[in-house]
């Protein structure tokens, strides 16, 4: 028996899926959820072997839900239209159904499902979530756990972000948030001109710096309008430079 | 090509009157230098009617050829040009037709330098005004041309502004169909029908149409229907609307997308039960319509609020009134702890 979630906003979206699964005896739906903050609940405590999740839902996309899971489950995507989406996921989603769908082409997707389900489907959600969150609908905010609060972190409030082991450290005016990803997650996704590679662990929001200072012999450092100092590389100040029009 | 001012019959009457009054002038005066009447009509009707052949000759030029800056100097040296080989052949004719009179060719030739000159600054005349003419033409052309290109820029703009139906919305619906189907049937057949309705008003309304507020609310309540079987329970809508107003008239398809942006924000937006209001009266001249629906301050951005939706409404009103005043937005939190904090879209026509 596996375990399901069906994750929509629209409660005939989720009657449809239900509809369909009626022909699979082996999979038990263990709830449904009208948005992501009810998902994330419902999947940290059925742990699912599949979930099906639609994209555009309340409050937090399909997509930074799934950000939010330290072991996310496989995943089917339902969704209507999303250019995006479907270009991000192609290479990685166990399978995404565009509404409408039927049940021939559901049975698909689980048949799809299963068939990946012997080899490890762990990384195949994690290189689609990679892939997905370069969308350019993504990178306006950053949605981070604190706690059991979920954040969103509109990208003009983050100062700088910060290397930290496995995590980068968001820094805005109420402190910082920890995300499970790279520097390079951030350097790719978040917008070039507004985002700068200022160092090997620092990433510097433009927009916050009220001044660069020399540092030391080759070096230089961006003062914030906070007062923060962020260390600046010499290869780092060229792109500053250039961003800046300096 | 452009068409000459004498092709019009009020400039042609009053260069033939013009010519006529140089012809008589020309005859007073060599007159009152001692020639015959005879003789003094021969000679003006032949230097003046090869001046005005002159004349004509230069206008039609100036209808192919136009000078630019600095090629005004060329229409100089045609002036120029022009008036000698006037002079000669005038010189020519008037001795071959008036040698014979006692005196005349004396007078010719004590002349000959008042002729040049008055036919020079005639023919001047002439040209400049001929130039004048035809650059006011081309000028008008090019701003029709103008003209014409800006409203069909603006018809495609408004068009395509018009033809954004959100596809999400269409598939969405689509698939609450598919769903309905199955479980229940009359439900999904009445759904079919409104989305159909609603689909073939998008596409037979003109954008430059009017229509009233009455007709704008049906077509609204089609869109609302379909979303409120989306979305359940979740989705309320309050409408009011101050009786005199329904008569009042705003552009086609424009409430619609503004009642779909607020649905939108509020339903993303919000997690719970979201309610939609829409206030419609008159205020002074203008139709005012107010949309409101609730937000999270802490998880919008106020980009969201103004997204596309209401971009595209802005940019209609716009290029329908001149105006960038028509739409306001502002979000206000609510007075009440605890309670939702609302977004308001104001929309102003102005009527007649």
């Amino acid at each position: 028996m596996s375990k399901i979630i069906i994750i929509d906003d629209e409660p005939l979206a989720r009657s449809i899926t239900k509809e369909y699964l009626q022909k699979h005896p082996d999979l038990e739906i263990m709830q449904e959820c009208n948005d992501g903050f009810e998902g994330l609940k419902a999947i940290q405590e059925h742990r699912p072997d599949l979930i099906f999740l639609d994209i555009q839902m309340p409050k937090i996309t399909g997509f930074e839900m799934l950000e939010l899971l330290d072991q996310p489950p496989s995943v089917i995507f339902t969704t209507a239209f999303d250019e995006y989406a479907i270009k991000a996921f192609e290479a990685h989603a166990i399978d995404y159904l565009l509404k409408p769908f039927n049940q021939e082409r559901f049975d698909k997707a689980i048949a799809k499902w299963k068939e990946q389900k012997v080899n490890s489907t762990e990384k195949a959600t994690q290189d689609l979530l990679e892939s997905a969150s370069q969308s350019p609908s993504q990178n306006h905010r950053i949605v981070v756990k604190n706690g059991s609060k979920i954040k969103i972190i509109p990208v003009h409030d983050v100062q700088y972000l910060e290397a930290a082991d496995d995590y980068v450290k968001i820094h805005t005016s109420e402190g910082y948030f920890l995300k499970n990803k790279t520097m390079a997650h951030f350097e790719n996704t978040l917008d070039k001109e507004q985002f700068v590679r200022s160092h090997r662990s620092y990433i510097v929001n433009v927009q916050q710096i009220t001044r660069i200072d020399p540092y030391e012999k080759d070096n230089h450092v961006a003062i914030l309008r906070s007062g923060v100092k962020v260390p600046v590389s010499r290869s780092g100040y060229g792109k500053l430079k250039e961003v800046l029009g300096l | 090509m452009s068409n000459s001012p004498l092709s019009i019959k009020r400039f042609k009457i009053i260069f033939i009157l013009c010519w006529l009054v140089m012809v008589a002038d020309h005859v007073m005066v060599l007159h009152f230098f001692g020639l015959p009447w005879q003789t003094a009509i021969i000679d003006s009707a032949i230097s003046n009617s090869l001046l005005l052949l002159a004349c004509i000759l230069v206008m039609q030029t100036l209808r192919y050829y136009l000078p630019r800056g600095t090629q005004y100097i060329n229409i100089f040296s045609i002036c120029l040009f022009l008036t000698i080989i006037w002079l000669l052949l005038a010189k020519l004719l008037l001795k071959l037709a008036l040698d014979h009179f006692p005196g005349y060719s004396e007078l010719l030739h004590q002349s000959l330098s008042i002729r040049f000159s008055i036919s020079f600054l005639l023919l001047g005349c002439v040209t400049m005004i001929s130039i004048l003419w035809f650059n006011q033409l081309e000028q008008k052309e090019f701003e029709e041309r103008k003209t014409d290109a800006e409203k069909l820029a603006k018809e495609a703009e408004l068009f395509k502004l018009r033809q954004q139906l959100q596809p999400h919305f269409l598939f969405n619906s689509l698939n609450s169909i598919n769903a309905l189907i199955g479980s229940r049937p009359e439900e999904a057949r009445k759904m079919v029908q409104q989305l159909s309705d609603f689909l073939r008003g998008t596409i037979k309304k003109e954008e430059t149409q009017w229509v009233t507020l009455q007709e704008e609310l049906q077509y609204l309540q089609l869109y609302l229907d379909i979303e409120k079987v989306r979305f359940g329970n979740r989705l309320t809508t309050e409408i009011n609307i101050d009786e005199t107003s329904f008569d009042l008239k705003l552009p086609a398809l424009l409430l619609q997308p503004i009642v779909e942006n607020a649905i939108k924000f509020g339903l993303y937006d919000t997690t719970g039960e979201t309610l939609i209001q829409l206030y419609a009266n008159k205020v002074e001249n203008d139709l005012v319509i107010k949309v409101t629906n609730p937000f999270d301050p802490e998880t919008s951005s106020p980009k969201q609020g103004a997204g596309f939706g209401l971009k595209s409404i802005q940019r209609r009103l716009y290029l329908l009134f001149a105006r960038t005043d028509l739409l306001t937005t502002n979000s206000l939190p609510s007075e009440k702890e605890g309670k939702e904090n609302i977004f308001t879209t104001v929309v102003k026509i102005p009527q007649g």
